[in-house]
């Protein structure tokens, strides 16, 4: 069996692996729950963490970058709320658009910025967010058991991963507690009755589109800025952002579930990239493209139906049109 | 009433799409310090400048031909495939099994079993999602989306695995046999006397597109089950009451737009690369989302559309080997054509329509007067 440590060390690295994943599905969450579907958040992570990188290399403050990198995921989201809000488009091929403009510019930009090949310079110091040890984490540490898990578990991440752990009861509390939450949740639903009661279809979507942007951004900036290696490379996100969306769906979207879904996913990428203690563990070889393949497998099974039923908000995908 | 004429609808509009995608790529260029007007002349002289660059054009508009029917079709039935680059993944499979398996004694029988062999694999990874979307209610672009990401795992596998000759380091299959090495366009039009480069990677598969095109054009426009998947897309109660069965429907026109896009591996796979290499496709299956709406959904218009991409990509390769534009641009130009050209398409179709509202008003009473005079 493995000891405590190297448990430890992987959970460790499931919850770095989980947090963009989480960011990135409860941007999802909050724009899918108004009725928008947006398969952007791959799109919007990269632009964000290409700009939130560059702008914390030239200017050595990560802070000014992580909000450079919020400006750029929010810019996409615009260009997704003018397409998909004001002109009625397609969503999903408004989200396919975002994807490819951000793949395509960041390079472009990083190219002609830096010139090293579509990168960023490494970030240090003050350029990048590093980890926070927590009070007592030190002293504590040779307390058995609690002690590791306090020290290697819960001490240690930036300050972005405890942001994206507390945006989950945050959510949470917005969507079920406000009275904002109940009509983002509403306009998901059933449009027509939200503009009934005279409150704004377009105004709450653009917010729910908002917020997703502001969302991704920070996702972007933790893989870009807060990641061991911080700097931007291309394509970084790497598929994240549809990991995300398989992950919001696991969740049925409900914010606690993408918590445990978006913690699973996140396992799956810490244990893929060891597949020696898997083999220790269960005995087994376990091909490690499985593993990369598994959350999209899991995803599909889900949305199948076969493991209890994913549905999504009624009204997600559709244009509100005012009178027919 | 049409709101326009039915030229507006499949010229102008696209024109304007396309006219602010290259606005928009212009002010790119721009910000990066180089000159638009040059990165197009080194565009137009390397993708049309000579028979080389024509084979390059040719060779990538034919891939792009399969992806943008592939989307084109499955349009129609108002299904979204973005799946088109794991099908065409796995229709590369099915070419190179069928390449390295078989004994072929001919080509042209070879590319048959080829063609056969891509439609079949490519149609397989496009009817589990298409059979879930029917059956079960799971939304087809995102079963769609998560099948890319299990083809490209699964051909990963098959790679470095079984299908790697013992004793190689690369991900890649064997050279495939002499035998089924494509005829290229140097070939075919050396027959009839016209010189064309022999580098060039065009090859028969490229009549093999342009025969799929006017096969989907016959599917769609002749035959009743063409009928039937339009019906179908235009209005479901409505194709349901008039007794088409939805579930077959969503099956045909989905497996046989996976079948297209596979169709693609007969000319990257089999034409080209002439052994199956990890992430063959490169992207080509998602542009065929914009040929598609570039093309309006008519093979005529995916054909050309699929040529402008071809340019795009050929020229765009140039650029990045002549200038300090790195060739992602072409990533951004076809992010622009699929936004202006889908998503935004209202925006540029609304004031295109009130022109020709505007000029179809009666004229006023004076000048009917003075005409009367």
């Amino acid at each position: 069996m493995m000891d405590l440590l190297t448990i430890l060390q992987i959970l460790d690295s499931s919850v770095r692996s989980a947090t963009p994943l989480l960011l990135a599905c409860l941007a999802g969450l909050f724009s899918e729950r108004a009725g928008i579907f947006d398969i952007g958040l791959e799109g919007k992570m990269l632009a964000a963490a290409f700009l939130s990188a560059a702008i914390a290399a030239v200017t050595g403050n990560v802070w000014i970058g992580l909000f450079a990198g919020i400006g750029a995921s929010l810019a996409l989201s615009a260009i997704h709320g003018l397409a998909s809000i004001t002109f009625r488009g397609n969503q999903l091929i408004s989200g396919v658009a975002i994807n490819f403009l951000a793949a395509g510019l960041t390079v472009v930009v990083a190219q002609s910025w830096f010139g090293q090949g579509g990168r960023t310079p490494q970030l240090s110091g003050g350029a990048r967010f590093n980890p926070i040890t927590l009070p007592f984490a030190e002293n504590l540490r040779e307390v058995p058991v609690i002690g590791p898990i306090y020290y290697e578990l819960i001490s240690g991440h930036t300050i972005l991963v405890y942001l994206a752990m507390l945006a989950v009861p945050l959510t949470w509390w917005i969507l079920y507690r406000t009275r904002f939450g109940l009509r983002l949740r509403a306009v998901g639903e059933n449009p027509a009755a939200v503009d009934t009661a005279g409150v704004s279809v377009v105004g709450l979507r653009f917010a729910a589109v908002g917020i997703c942007g502001i969302l991704c951004g920070i996702a972007g900036a933790q893989l870009a800025t807060a990641e061991p290696a911080a700097g931007f490379v291309k394509d970084m996100t790497a598929g994240r952002g549809y990991i995300a969306l398989a992950a919001l769906i696991f969740a049925k979207w409900r914010p606690w579930y993408a918590l445990y879904s978006c913690l699973l996913f996140g396992f799956l990428q810490a244990i893929a990239l060891r597949p020696d203690l898997i083999e220790k563990a269960i005995g087994v070889r376990v091909q490690v493209q499985f593993l990369d393949a598994l959350p999209y497998i899991l995803t599909v099974i889900i949305l199948a139906g076969f493991v209890g039923k994913a549905i999504p908000p009624r009204a997600g995908g559709e244009p509100y049109v005012k009178e027919r | 009433m049409e709101k326009m004429p039915k030229w507006a609808d499949i010229l102008l509009v696209p024109l304007i799409s396309l006219i602010l995608a290259a606005f928009f790529s212009a002010i790119v260029i721009l910000a990066i310090g180089e000159s638009p007007v040059a990165a197009l002349k080194i565009m137009v002289s390397g993708a049309l400048g000579s028979t080389y660059a024509w084979g390059y054009t040719l060779y990538y508009a034919t891939n792009f031909i399969f992806t943008g029917l592939a989307v084109a079709i499955a349009f129609h039935a108002r299904m979204f495939n973005i799946g088109g680059e794991g099908q065409a993944m796995l229709g590369g499979l099915g070419v190179a099994l069928v390449c390295l398996y078989i004994p072929w004694p001919h080509w042209s029988l070879a590319l048959i079993g080829a063609v056969a062999g891509a439609a079949l694999f490519g149609a397989a990874w496009a009817a589990i999602p298409a059979f879930l979307q029917a059956k079960r209610g799971s939304h087809i672009v995102i079963t769609t989306i998560m099948f890319n990401f299990i083809a490209a795992a699964l051909l990963n596998y098959l790679l470095i695995g079984v299908l790697k000759p013992a004793g190689s380091m690369e991900p890649a299959t064997t050279k495939f046999p002499a035998a089924v090495h494509l005829p290229t366009l140097h070939d075919i039009l050396g027959l009839v006397g016209i010189p064309f480069s022999r580098a060039a990677p065009a090859n028969v598969a490229f009549l093999v597109a342009i025969a799929a095109c006017i096969a989907v054009w016959a599917l769609i426009w002749r035959t009743r089950l063409g009928y039937q998947i339009r019906a179908f897309g235009h209005s479901e109660p409505a194709a349901k009451y008039a007794g088409i069965n939805p579930t077959k429907i969503i099956m045909i026109a989905m497996m046989i737009s996976g079948a297209l896009a596979g169709m693609m591996a007969v000319n990257n796979v089999m034409g080209e690369a002439e052994r199956l290499v990890l992430n063959a496709v490169e992207g080509a299956g998602f542009i065929g989302i914009a040929v598609a709406l570039m093309g309006r959904s008519h093979p005529l218009g995916v054909f050309l559309a699929a040529i402008l991409f071809g340019f795009l990509y050929q020229g765009g390769a140039e650029l990045g080997l002549a200038t300090k534009i790195p060739r992602e641009l072409i990533v951004v130009i076809q992010a622009l054509v699929i936004l202006f050209t889908g998503a935004l398409d209202n925006m540029v179709r609304a004031p295109v329509e009130r022109v020709f509202m505007a000029m179809r008003r009666p004229p006023k009473p004076e000048t009917k007067l003075k005409a009367a005079e």
